[in-house]
């Protein structure tokens, strides 16, 4: 009887606020069964998948059409003003997209530095714009994107917060430190959300400090586990270092996103360099577990297996870039694989259930540090081509065989994709202190030619096919597709190859180097959909698309 | 079924209350354009890690920030000297190191947490007021004046270690001249193209030696060959497309000789150069610009500097640090 008259009082109350509450028409989001099998009209995560192939199975776009690619439109955004801008100066508010975004109910997701937008994936139109100003020294950051888990976003800042924002409103929910930028840290990586786990890492290599990987708890920001990835006083690999305390200096950022296998539930990314970054006098050792490829559980935080891609690295040749996941067949038998075209010039094929290497070969053309492979597998760097005094001179240097923009694999042509480049330069050293600090030397006498794109054979590290560039090329970001086609850019070029035979079908001229290409689908079509700088582009096929018939009752 | 709809109403009314309580709770305002207050980051260093065990009673370290990192540090140079001789007058090397970077009895202030975080003496000075070291020191005999000082040199320790644009080439001429000498004029066939006492006349007093080094091994343009966002090959004169003087040909320009498919034929500058245009400006200074379509127009580069990249495929450390050697007596 009583509650027959609160009702009324709770209906006149709640009436209006019903009327203003959002109505939250994505209120569903990204959910883990979205995560685990990406539907046609979505790209929930940074690669579209856990795998990071960068692999559509999409094909109304293929090798037969492409050559009718048309611009359904571009949309460009402009950052926020940062409070040391120069009133009048022109390119205060202009801003590099650099990472995929994500597609999820229709909209678009993505960053640059100290920006997040929501863009209508339809039309172009910016819905919403989040800006917060970083602080500290480090300028050297290009914003990978954001996370999904439900209707929250996720993304972490130049000066190393995680924060978190509602994607119908833009609202920032939560700001969560992460580490001290003053130590300089930095961040770039587009949070990877599996399960209830917010996976991040952090870079920086100018001082001296200790990289990690971390979980944070989507809800709260609160933090699940930390992985240092080198070790500390009695875990394992502390013997290739002098020391816990160099151990603790030595660097090994985990600043790119990574890979998943729901099944192995392993969560696989790439290390950076140590530290010091050219000295190699005070952590003499394998360092591990630096510029390494990781297997990690996410629940956990624990290491699974190890390997490492340049052992002692000296040249600041992260292993951190993708971690590209295959079920390949390797000597007639199914194989779980991880493969990562390295910064240090080498293909790297290991089982991704263990770590065993399979295939360690050379992608670039000129490399002039290695003296073979040890008994993991793993190159073995010359001594002598360590930074020295008088200056050594290394084929790649630290930046030109590849870099963070992303390869792809096709399982239908079985190829591996890489943008790499040809490049050497002279390393110094000049910290010659027992205990030298920060980079400790110098890399210069940059030299880079023409770069490729190349096809690997996943089996063998094999160059099926190459396309050499006329000028420019170097890392470039990839998207290969069930329709036989591999977008890439290459200088202001947005390109469709023939993806089994690296024959270019179709371009377009943007305003600015293309990052990687994503596709979808949305209302029946096919897009591709790429960032150019500040500007996005949307491409659809010129044919026309059948009206909806009205649904009989 | 009035009820059951109130019902209805009255839990979708609660779940509205509820959502928006905590909305109003962990929410901003939309779409500001605000630099957030910075919360007090937590800041993820490593556990307590015992002093570096590596460096002997005193140190050893001798490379510390150089001129140009105090220049750019922001911090006051007269603070900064005065700090150096403070800090080298108290004693504080002798536990810390002659440049701050630790020693087997005291920790590393270049890498320390609080002497990164301090950004006017606001950390630091409370550390050098009390007993130092806590445990068994004596409080410092030092003014504030010179707690300050010291303050300033360390953050300058700090920003010249990490700050690598500020660091300085030691002596890298490590080389042998007249080794570097036979090398040029015999295995690395240098003389075919370059004289000593021509185009290289003197070319040890124009260069320091890092420069010198880059510049003669990528043959003087630092060997961008075309890379750089395949915009083409640049121009060597930078001249603006409307220029239409010929353009300047140094020893080092990329020309590129383009044939047409009816036989006409152009050498020029390139100014584009993709899978799809080719573009120049000719000897003349007129601009050409053409769609690429199979074969043609056939591009033929003429890259003057091959041999140098040629070189650095097989040349080894010693050989150039040799020519280097070499070359930097060519005054």
């Amino acid at each position: 009887m009583k509650t027959r008259h609160i009702f009324p009082l709770i209906l006149v109350a709640i009436v209006p606020l019903a009327i203003l509450a959002p109505i939250a028409i994505h209120a569903q989001g990204v959910t883990e069964s979205m995560l685990l099998n990406p539907p046609p009209d979505s790209w929930p995560t940074h690669h579209g998948d856990y795998s990071a192939r960068r692999f559509s199975k999409l094909k109304v776009i293929n090798d037969t059409n492409v050559q009718n690619l048309s611009l359904d439109w571009e949309s460009r955004v402009t950052g926020g003003i940062p409070s040391n801008a120069v009133p009048g100066r022109g390119g205060a508010g202009n801003v590099r997209v650099a990472g995929s975004p994500l597609l999820v109910n229709g909209m678009l997701y993505f960053t640059a530095n100290d920006n997040a937008w929501a863009m209508d994936a339809r039309t172009g139109r910016i819905i919403w714009h989040w800006y917060r100003e970083s602080t500290g020294n480090e300028p050297v950051t290009s914003n990978k994107g954001m996370g999904m888990y439900g209707n929250w976003l996720y993304l972490i800042t130049r000066d190393n917060y995680l924060v978190s924002i509602d994607a119908t409103s833009g609202a920032q929910r939560w700001i969560a430190p992460v580490a001290d930028p003053k130590q300089y840290y930095f961040s770039s990586m587009a949070p990877i959300v599996i399960k209830n786990h917010v996976i991040i890492g952090t870079g920086g290599d100018s001082l001296d400090l200790s990289g990690f990987l971390q979980a944070r708890d989507p809800e709260t920001g609160e933090i699940q586990w930390t992985h240092y990835n080198t070790p500390r006083a009695g875990e394992p690999g502390i013997e290739t270092w002098p020391n816990e305390y160099a151990a603790a200096h030595g660097g090994g950022g985990a600043w790119v996103q990574g890979a998943y296998d729901p099944e192995l539930n392993l969560y696989y990314y790439g290390t950076a360099n140590p530290n010091p970054v050219y000295a190699p006098q005070s952590r003499k050792g394998a360092d591990l577990y630096t510029s390494s490829i990781i297997a990690i559980n996410p629940d956990t935080g624990k290491m699974a297996w190890y390997y490492q891609a340049s052992p002692h690295d000296t040249h600041d040749w992260d292993a951190a870039c993708d971690t590209v996941l295959i079920d390949g067949t390797i000597n007639g038998k199914p194989r779980k694989l991880l493969a990562q075209a390295s910064r240090n010039g080498f293909f790297f094929v290991l089982d991704r259930t263990n770590g065993k290497k399979i295939v360690a070969v050379p992608f670039v053309d000129t490399e002039n540090w290695t003296k073979g492979l040890d008994a993991r597998g793993q190159p073995i760097p010359d001594p002598a081509k360590e930074p020295s005094l008088g200056g050594s001179l290394a084929w790649p240097n630290a930046g030109s065989a590849t870099n963070w923009p992303p390869p792809s694999f096709s399982p239908q042509t079985g190829l591996f994709y890489v943008g790499e480049g040809e490049g050497y330069a002279v390393f110094y050293l000049t910290d010659t202190d027992e205990h030298p600090e920060g980079y400790a030397g110098i890399e210069s006498a940059l030299g880079e030619g023409p770069g490729a794109i190349k096809a690997l054979d996943y089996r063998t590290g094999r160059v099926v096919w190459r396309h050499n560039w006329p000028a420019g090329g170097g890392a470039v970001g990839l998207l290969s597709t069930a329709g036989n086609l591999l977008f890439c850019g290459n200088g202001t070029n947005l390109i469709a190859f023939n993806a089994r035979n690296g024959k270019i079908l179709w371009h377009a001229g943007l305003l600015a180097g293309p990052n990687a290409p994503m596709t979808f689908m949305l209302d029946g079509r096919q897009h591709i959909l790429v960032f150019a700088g500040d500007t996005a582009y949307n491409f659809v096929l010129n044919t026309p698309v059948r009206a909806p018939t009205a649904k009989k009752k | 079924m009035k009820k059951l709809r109130n019902a209805i109403l009255a839990c979708a009314g609660t779940i509205a209350i509820v959502a928006l309580a905590l909305r109003a709770q962990t929410q901003t305002p939309p779409q500001t354009q605000t630099s957030a207050q910075s919360p007090a980051p937590a800041p993820q260093a490593p556990a307590a890690v015992a002093p570096n065990p590596l460096v002997t009673l005193g140190g050893n370290a001798t490379i510390e920030a150089t001129p140009a990192a105090v220049r750019q540090s922001g911090e006051d140079p007269a603070a900064v000297a005065r700090g150096a001789a403070a800090y080298a007058t108290a004693g504080c090397g002798s536990c810390h190191g002659a440049t701050a970077k630790g020693t087997n009895i005291a920790p590393d202030l270049v890498r320390s947490p609080l002497v990164e975080d301090d950004t006017k003496g606001e950390l630091i000075g409370p550390v050098l007021s009390q007993p130092h070291p806590k445990n068994g020191g004596t409080k410092p005999n030092l003014t504030d004046q010179q707690i300050s000082d010291i303050a300033a040199w360390l953050r300058v320790q700090v920003y010249g270690a990490a700050m690598r644009d500020t660091y300085q080439y030691l002596n890298i001429v490590v080389g042998d001249p007249q080794k570097g000498e036979a090398f040029f004029n015999g295995a690395g066939k240098c003389n075919t193209c370059h004289s000593v006492t021509g185009d290289l006349a003197g070319i040890g007093s124009k260069y320091a030696p890092p420069q010198l080094q880059g510049l003669w091994i990528s043959g003087g343009a630092n060997a961008r060959f075309g890379r750089g966002r395949g915009r083409g090959i640049l121009t060597a004169n930078g001249g603006m497309l409307a220029d239409t003087a010929p353009p300047e040909i140094t020893p080092s320009t990329i020309t590129i000789t383009v044939t047409l498919a009816d036989g006409q034929k152009f050498t020029g500058v390139p100014v584009t150069y993709d899978d799809f245009h080719v573009a120049f400006r000719d000897m003349s200074g007129a601009y050409h610009s053409f769609d690429r379509r199979g074969e043609w127009p056939k591009v033929e580069v003429h890259n003057p500097l091959q041999p140098h990249w040629d070189l650095l495929k097989h040349l080894t450390d010693d050989e150039m640090h040799n020519v280097t050697a070499y070359l930097v007596t060519l005054k």
